[in-house]
């Protein structure tokens, strides 16, 4: 399978999928570390993340897949939501919460 | 190294190119890597968030992968931004 639709399967597969630098416990980016904090405060536990640091390709083409040039990147149920500004954004209008809780 | 003026200028002409000029940016940032900005334009209206960042980073183009290691931003329609009382 290609990285394409490696990432499509993944993220349609899946209600919550986070691609980040790092993991949740140990972020190796402030943006991708405010990012995990968004979901745990949302009273997520359990979602997938993604490491692009430990995959190049994965690295380079969930930028091409979402037409997005930066990590983090959120998916819900398979849409690309935003990055971590966006996330923010969403979780102070209480709209990101409303999203998790209807996807989960 | 990258300033907050250089790319302030940046954003202004790539809105400039596509035809939409912002009304107001701003940037702040001293370390030459991360950066906050601001961007007012007409060109947000009708689109969702997602959009209006994508607006963004097609107004940086390569700027965004060799340059700008981190840029966070808030993007505001001419009519939200006075709603925001022109400030954040």
């Amino acid at each position: 399978m290609d990285t394409q639709a490696a990432i499509k399967d993944l993220v349609t597969s899946n209600p919550v999928v986070l691609y980040m630098k790092g993991s949740p416990k140990f972020p190796q980016c402030g943006f991708s570390g405010l990012a995990v904090q968004i979901l745990q405060a949302c009273g997520l536990k359990d979602f997938v993340a993604v490491d692009v640091l430990a995959d190049p390709a994965i690295r380079d083409g969930i930028k091409v897949y979402a037409n997005w040039p930066t990590i983090p990147q959120l998916y819900i149920n398979g849409e690309f939501i935003g990055g971590a500004d966006i996330m923010r954004s969403m979780y102070e209008q209480g709209e990101l919460q409303k999203l998790i809780a209807e996807a989960v | 190294m990258l300033s907050a003026s250089e790319l302030k200028t940046y954003i202004a002409n790539g809105f400039n190119a596509n035809g939409q000029p912002c009304e107001h940016i701003e940037v702040r940032g001293d370390d030459g890597q991360h950066f906050e900005a601001v961007v007012v334009s007409a060109a947000f209206i009708g689109k969702n968030m997602v959009q209006q960042h994508q607006l963004v980073y097609q107004a940086l183009g390569d700027k965004m992968r060799s340059e700008i290691h981190a840029l966070s931003m808030r993007t505001f329609t001419p009519e939200a931004w006075q709603n925001a009382g022109k400030r954040i």
